[in-house]
C-alpha cells in the first residue's frame, strides 16, 4: 500500500508539469496584449511598458517564460500579479472560502443525494422514485447558471430566506451557493445510489442475509448498503475535486470571493501568473482526492489490493 | 438437465417412514410469478414432510421449481415478482405462511436455515467471514462481540477449516471452493436448526470437494439430529444421501417415496427416463438414452398431464375415461408400497412393466 501510495504521488509531478505548461500555453495564446489591457485607456509611456513587459517576461519566447516561471515555482514563487501582490496571498486568502464552498457542497450532495437515492431504490417504482426519477431528469438538464439565478432570485430575493451576495453572514451564505454548486452531482449521487441499491438488492447475499433472520433494517442498512455505496464513494471522492475547481460560475453568481472567482477575473485581465497559479492548484486537487478514493476504494472493498 | 456425480449403486438404507411428528410439513403448496410477460406457475401445490434426522431430497431439471419451493418455505422469495397463492408451511406445527414477518424472521436462523449453490456469491464479500458467521449470534441471542467471534472459531473448526483461529479473519473471496461452502454450512448450523435446507450445495464444486461436503452434512446431521432437505438435480448425491426423495417436473410432484424404491422400480414415465439416462457399467458401449424434448415453458404449461409431449408412454388415443394423458390432469395417487405415490394415468403399468422387465 505505502509502495503505491508513493508510485501514486510521484506520478502526478510529471502531470502537474504537463498540466501547468497547457494553462500556460494557452493564456499565452490568447488575443491582444495585457500591459495595454491593464492601462485601459490612459496611455503608459513606452519605457513604462517596456519595464513592465520585462518585470513579467513577456518579451521572452514561450518555453523561456515558462522555464522562468516553473523556476520560481519550485522555490515557492507563485508569482504577482500586475498590480504587484503575490499570487500565493491571493490563494491564501481565497483557498479557505472554496474550501468552505465545496464542503458545503459535498455534504448537501451526499446528505440529499444519498437519501433520495437510498429511499428510491429500496421502493422502486413508489411515487418517490417517480419523483426522485423526475426532479433529477430536471436538475440534469438545467444549466447551472439558470438553477443559480432562479434560486438566487426566488429563495434570496423574493423569500429573503437566504443571503443573495457575498459571505457576510458566515456559514450560512455558504448554503445557498453550496446549494447550487452541489445540485448537478446531488442528482447523479441521487440516481448512482438508487441503482446500485437496486442491483445489489437482487445479489444472492442479500437473500442470505435475509435466510439468517436478520431484520429487514440489517439487510438493506449493512449488507446491501454497504455494497452499493461502492461506487457512490468513488463518485463523490472524485467530485470534490471537481468542485474545488468548478465553482466559478457559481461564484460568480453569488458574489464569493473563492478561487474560481480570481480565475475568472485574472482571465479576463490576461494575468497569467494567477491563471496558472490557481488552475495548477485544481489540477492538483483533482489528483490528489482520486488518489484518496483509490485508498479508500481498498479500504471499503477487500477484495481490491494494490501490492 | 440431470446430472450424475457417481453411478448408481444400490446401497441399503433405511426406508421404513420414520415414526413421530415432522418437524417441517408442506402442504398444497403453490408459488407463482407475476411478470409483464404474463403468470408464471412455478409452483403447483406441493407436500411433503420432512421428520428430525431425516434427508428428504428434492429432485428436479432446472426450472422445475424446485429452489422457488424451498425459498416460498424459507419466506425469502422475492416479492415481487414471486407469490404464494396457497398452501400452508408448518414448522413444528404452525403455520409460517399466516404468521407475521417478525415471527417468521424468528424462526429463520434457530429453525430453519439454508445453505445455497454458489457460496462465493451467497457470501458478503465486504464481511470477513468470522463477522457473517458471528452475526447470527449476535443477531439471535444477542451475544457480545467477543462471544459471537469465539462461537465463530469454534464453527469453523467443526465444520474442518484448517487455521479456523486465523481464517475467521479472513474475506470469502479468500477460500477456495469447497472452505467457501463450509463457511456457508458452519454459518447455517451456527444456531441449531431443526431442518436445513441445502439448494443445490455441491453444484458449483468439483467432485472430490462435493463427496467431502456431502459427507460433512451428513456427520453433522448425525451428531444434531437435523432434517435435512436437499435441493438437486444430481441422482447420485440422492442415491447416496437421501432418505426419501420428491421427483420435481414443471412445478409439481411426480413421483415421491424412499429413494431405493423409486431409484430401482419408478413408478412415473419421466423417473423411468431419468435412470434411463444415468451411465451404468454393464452399458458400457451402448448409446444412453435422454429424454426427448425439453422442459415446458411453465408460463405455458402443457394440458393434461404436463409430462405427455416428451412421454415415450403416453396414450392420447382411444384412452380409458379420464386418463387421457392430454386431457386429464393426473393427480399424485398411491402406488405399490406404502407411502409412494405417482401422478401419472398409468402408474401401476408403469411399475408392473419395471418389474416384469428386471430381474428380481
Amino acid at each position: 500500500m505505502g509502495r503505491y501510495i508513493a508510485r501514486r504521488l510521484l506520478l502526478t509531478i510529471p502531470v502537474l508539469i504537463g498540466a501547468s505548461f497547457l494553462i500556460f500555453a494557452m493564456v499565452y495564446a490568447l488575443p491582444g496584449d495585457p500591459i495595454r489591457a491593464l492601462a485601459g485607456d490612459r496611455p503608459l509611456s513606452a519605457a513604462v511598458q517596456a519595464q513592465l513587459r520585462a518585470d513579467y517576461n513577456l518579451d521572452d519566447p514561450l518555453w523561456l517564460q515558462y522555464l522562468k516561471y516553473a523556476g520560481g515555482l519550485l522555490q515557492g514563487d507563485f508569482g504577482t500579479d500586475f498590480s504587484g501582490r503575490a499570487v500565493l496571498d491571493t490563494i491564501e486568502q481565497r483557498l479557505p472560502v472554496t474550501a468552505k464552498l465545496a464542503l458545503a457542497a459535498v455534504v448537501f450532495e451526499a446528505l440529499f443525494g444519498l437519501t433520495a437515492g437510498i429511499l428510491a431504490g429500496i421502493r422502486r417504482g413508489s411515487f418517490f422514485d417517480n419523483l426522485v426519477l423526475v426532479s433529477t431528469t430536471l436538475i440534469v438538464s438545467i444549466p447551472v447558471f439558470v438553477l443559480g439565478f432562479v434560486a438566487q432570485f426566488v429563495f434570496g430575493l423574493r423569500l429573503e430566506l437566504f443571503p443573495t451576495s457575498g459571505i457576510g453572514a458566515g456559514w450560512y451564505s455558504y448554503v445557498l451557493p453550496g446549494l447550487v454548486l452541489a445540485s448537478l452531482s446531488l442528482a447523479y449521487v441521487a440516481r448512482l445510489t438508487r441503482t446500485s441499491l437496486a442491483e445489489n438488492l437482487r445479489q444472492d447475499y442479500v437473500r442470505t442475509a435475509r435466510a439468517k433472520g436478520l431484520k429487514p433494517s440489517v439487510v438493506i442498512g449493512k449488507h446491501t448498503l454497504r455494497n452499493s455505496l461502492i461506487p457512490v464513494v468513488t463518485f463523490i471522492g472524485a467530485d470534490i475535486g471537481a468542485l474545488m475547481g468548478g465553482a466559478i460560475v457559481t461564484e460568480s453568481i453569488f458574489n464569493i470571493p473563492g478561487l474560481g472567482r480570481a480565475v475568472y477575473d485574472a482571465v479576463l485581465r490576461q494575468e497569467g501568473a494567477v491563471v496558472v497559479g490557481i488552475v495548477t492548484l485544481f489540477v492538483f486537487f483533482y489528483i490528489f482526492f482520486n488518489l484518496v478514493v483509490d485508498i479508500l476504494y481498498a479500504l471499503l472493498d477487500p477484495r481490491i489490493r494494490y501490492d | 438437465m440431470i446430472t450424475t456425480s457417481t453411478a448408481l449403486s444400490h446401497t441399503p438404507s433405511s426406508p421404513a417412514p420414520l415414526p413421530g411428528t415432522p418437524v417441517l410439513e408442506v402442504e398444497d403448496l403453490s408459488v407463482e410469478f407475476r411478470t409483464p410477460k404474463g403468470v408464471v406457475k412455478a409452483v403447483n401445490g406441493i407436500s411433503y414432510e420432512v421428520h428430525p434426522g431425516e434427508t428428504v431430497a428434492i429432485l428436479g431439471e432446472s426450472g422445475s421449481g424446485k429452489s422457488v419451493s424451498v425459498q416460498a418455505v424459507m419466506g425469502i422469495l422475492d416479492s415481487p415478482p414471486g407469490f404464494v397463492t396457497g398452501g400452508r408451511v408448518l414448522f413444528e406445527g404452525r403455520d409460517l405462511l399466516g404468521a407475521t414477518s417478525e415471527e417468521q424472521r424468528a424462526v429463520r436462523g434457530p429453525g430453519m436455515s439454508m445453505i445455497f449453490q454458489d457460496a462465493l456469491s451467497a457470501l458478503n464479500p465486504v464481511f470477513t467471514v468470522g463477522h457473517q458467521i458471528a452475526e447470527m449470534f449476535r443477531a439471535h441471542r444477542g451475544s457480545s462481540r467477543k462471544e459471537a467471534k469465539e462461537a465463530a472459531i469454534e464453527l469453523l473448526d467443526r465444520v474442518r477449516i484448517p487455521a479456523a483461529r486465523e481464517r475467521v479473519n479472513a474475506y470469502p473471496h479468500q477460500f477456495s471452493g469447497g472452505m467457501r461452502q463450509r463457511v456457508m454450512i458452519a454459518m447455517a448450523l451456527a444456531l441449531d436448526p431443526k431442518v436445513l435446507i441445502a439448494d443445490e450445495p455441491t453444484t458449483a464444486l468439483d467432485v472430490t470437494v462435493q463427496a467431502q461436503i456431502m459427507e460433512l452434512l451428513k456427520d453433522l446431521q448425525r451428531d444434531t439430529g437435523m432434517g435435512l432437505l436437499l435441493i438437486t438435480h444430481d441422482l447420485g448425491v440422492v442415491n447416496e444421501v437421501a432418505d426419501r426423495v420428491l421427483v420435481m417436473y414443471a412445478g409439481s410432484v411426480v413421483e415421491t417415496g424412499t429413494v431405493d424404491e423409486v431409484f430401482s422400480d419408478p413408478s412415473h414415465p419421466y423417473t423411468e427416463g431419468l435412470m434411463a439416462s444415468v451411465p451404468a457399467v454393464e452399458d458400457k458401449g451402448k448409446r444412453l438414452q435422454p429424454i426427448v424434448g425439453t422442459p415446458p415453458d411453465l408460463a405455458r404449461i402443457p394440458s393434461g398431464c404436463s409430462f405427455h409431449p416428451r412421454c415415450p408412454r403416453r396414450v392420447l388415443e382411444g384412452a380409458p375415461p379420464g386418463r387421457n394423458c392430454r386431457e386429464d390432469v393426473p393427480l399424485l395417487l398411491p402406488v405399490g408400497s406404502v407411502g409412494r405415490a405417482s401422478a401419472c394415468h398409468y402408474r401401476e403399468e408403469v411399475l408392473r412393466a419395471r418389474s416384469a422387465g428386471t430381474p428380481a
